[in-house]
């Protein structure tokens, strides 16, 4: 499993998911206290490509080996893309959760909420 | 996140537990140890090797006096007057009306002195129910929880481990002893929740700290109450307040043959009767066919409740156990669980889901 840490070049919602936004598109997943809260990741369950977000609201379920859990849009926008490697190998959002272990690819719808986002300091202020 | 105002109570273990990392959570009024690390690695340490434990927040009954027996053939479903000092016996105590109050195991320790250990959340019902009824008989009740921390020391290296800390012989499976355990008594018994061969081992609670500290010295692996909880389910042994809970029997729990309605136990008519009529649903254990896992409450498509479910960390697929309709209970039947919404299908499974690992 990772070590603890949150990447400057991602914004953060308080809910516990990342975007990396790159101009209308973003990419989105957990962060790294999300993924340590749940434990063993055993199973995603990802919303159909074309499905619309909404920020603030669920849009998928991240399954450890005790409970389920919603995975909360931290924008909104149409979903792209899914992390497909995820079916067969969801360990990958504990043991890479800004890298391998991304969720899904969006476009945006208003990419504005990006000013409403928390820095990784801000995020990490939360957490403590 | 909502506060908890209770007061926890905490375990003569619980700086061991912090020291290690243990991620706490309140369970039955006790702040214990849920996981250290991964449930799953802690999970496979057991069935692999060895894990350690903390289950002081379980309940200890005491019962002595000449008509000691007698008195737990009243409460328990099963028969203590058959038993030798040092076995033991499982049972559930029943309503009169059959429902089951809780499960736990008693042992024989002396002539007239045997112990019943209760689980943490109906402790106090239990020792309630116990004096509601032991004025019957020449017998006396004691809280014995107090006086024991417990640590359950579980896998298919358990007793070598366990050996390496005691000159004493350790009492077999399902029998009890005190043995001499780094100079302190221990009541050494040899039973578990895992499904694997080791011991539960009562103590002093002041004693408990060197006794983890050599267990874990020797390689044992700290385990939480999360791993136990996969490991039972594995293992397909009842839960109380899952599989068992006063709306339900002991012959539909699958737990007729810990019953002996001769005995004349409180709930025994109901009991027989029970078993007499076959009970409309049955507990069953099942696996999920594909992905997705039924958790506890998920309803069974044509009637019937999952009562436990998770991960299986050994199958890599999802295990539970369930109440389905008697007719439908067959090993190998299929059938679909409600999943928040999705239908996911499951087949009837034989018990126990993982066999003990006896390869070591």
């Amino acid at each position: 499993m990772a070590d603890q840490h949150y990447p400057s070049e991602l914004l953060y919602h308080p809910e516990h998911d990342w975007a990396r936004v790159d101009g209308s598109t973003a990419t989105f997943g957990i962060t790294w206290y999300a993924q340590d809260e749940l434990g063993d990741v055993v199973f995603f369950d990802p919303p159909d490509v074309g499905k619309q977000v909404t920020a603030g609201e669920p849009y998928a379920e991240v399954e450890s080996v005790k409970a389920v859990s919603d995975v909360i849009a931290p924008m909104s926008g149409e979903i792209v893309e899914v992390n497909g490697a995820l079916a067969d190998a969801p360990e990958k959002i504990n043991d890479d959760p800004y890298g391998e272990g991304w969720l899904v690819k969006v476009a945006l719808s208003n990419p504005t909420e990006a000013d409403t986002m928390l820095s990784n300091e801000a995020y990490e202020a939360l957490l403590s | 996140m909502a506060s908890d105002a209770q007061i926890l109570r905490r375990t003569a273990l619980y700086d061991r537990h912090v020291a290690a990392g243990a991620r706490l959570t309140p369970f039955a009024g006790w702040e214990m140890p849920v996981r250290y690390g991964s449930i799953v690695d802690e999970h496979l340490a057991v069935r692999r090797a060895c894990g350690v434990f903390d289950v002081s927040h379980m309940g200890e009954i005491e019962t002595t006096g000449p008509q000691a027996a007698d008195f737990l053939a009243r409460v328990l479903s099963n028969d203590p007057r058959a038993l030798a000092v040092g076995e033991s016996l499982y049972a559930v105590l029943c309503t009169p009306e059959g429902g089951v109050i809780d499960d736990g195991i008693t042992y024989r320790l002396g002539d007239a002195r045997y112990l019943t250990v209760t689980n943490a959340a109906n402790h106090e019902i239990d020792f309630a129910w116990f004096g509601e009824h032991v004025g019957d008989f020449d017998a006396e009740i004691s809280d014995a929880a107090a006086r024991y921390a417990m640590l359950a020391v579980q896998g298919p290296r358990a007793r070598e481990i366990l050996a390496g800390l005691t000159d004493d012989e350790l009492p077999s499976r399902r029998h009890v002893a005190t043995v001499s355990m780094l100079s302190h008594d221990v009541l050494f018994c040899g039973t578990g929740y895992t499904g694997e061969d080791g011991g539960e081992l009562l103590m002093t609670p002041a004693h408990a700290p060197e006794i983890w500290d050599a267990l874990l010295a020797a390689g044992v692996t700290p385990v939480g109450l999360g791993a136990r909880d996969t490991l039972r389910t594995e293992a397909c042994l009842a839960l109380y307040g899952n599989e068992l809970t006063r709306e339900r029997g002991p012959i539909e729990a699958g737990l007729g043959w810990c019953c002996t309605e001769a005995s004349g136990f409180v709930g025994s008519d109901a009991v027989a009767a029970a078993r007499a009529a076959d009970p409309a649903e049955k507990l069953v254990a099942f696996t999920m066919d594909g992905r997705g896992i039924a958790r506890a409450g998920d309803a069974v498509k044509g009637g019937g409740v999952v009562t436990s479910g998770t991960l299986s960390p050994c199958l890599q697929v999802g295990i539970g156990m369930a109440y389905l309709p008697a007719d439908h209970a067959a090993v190998g039947q299929a059938f679909a669980v409600d999943v928040r919404g999705t239908l996911r299908d499951a087949v009837v499974a034989s018990r126990p889901l993982v066999s003990p690992n006896k390869e070591n």
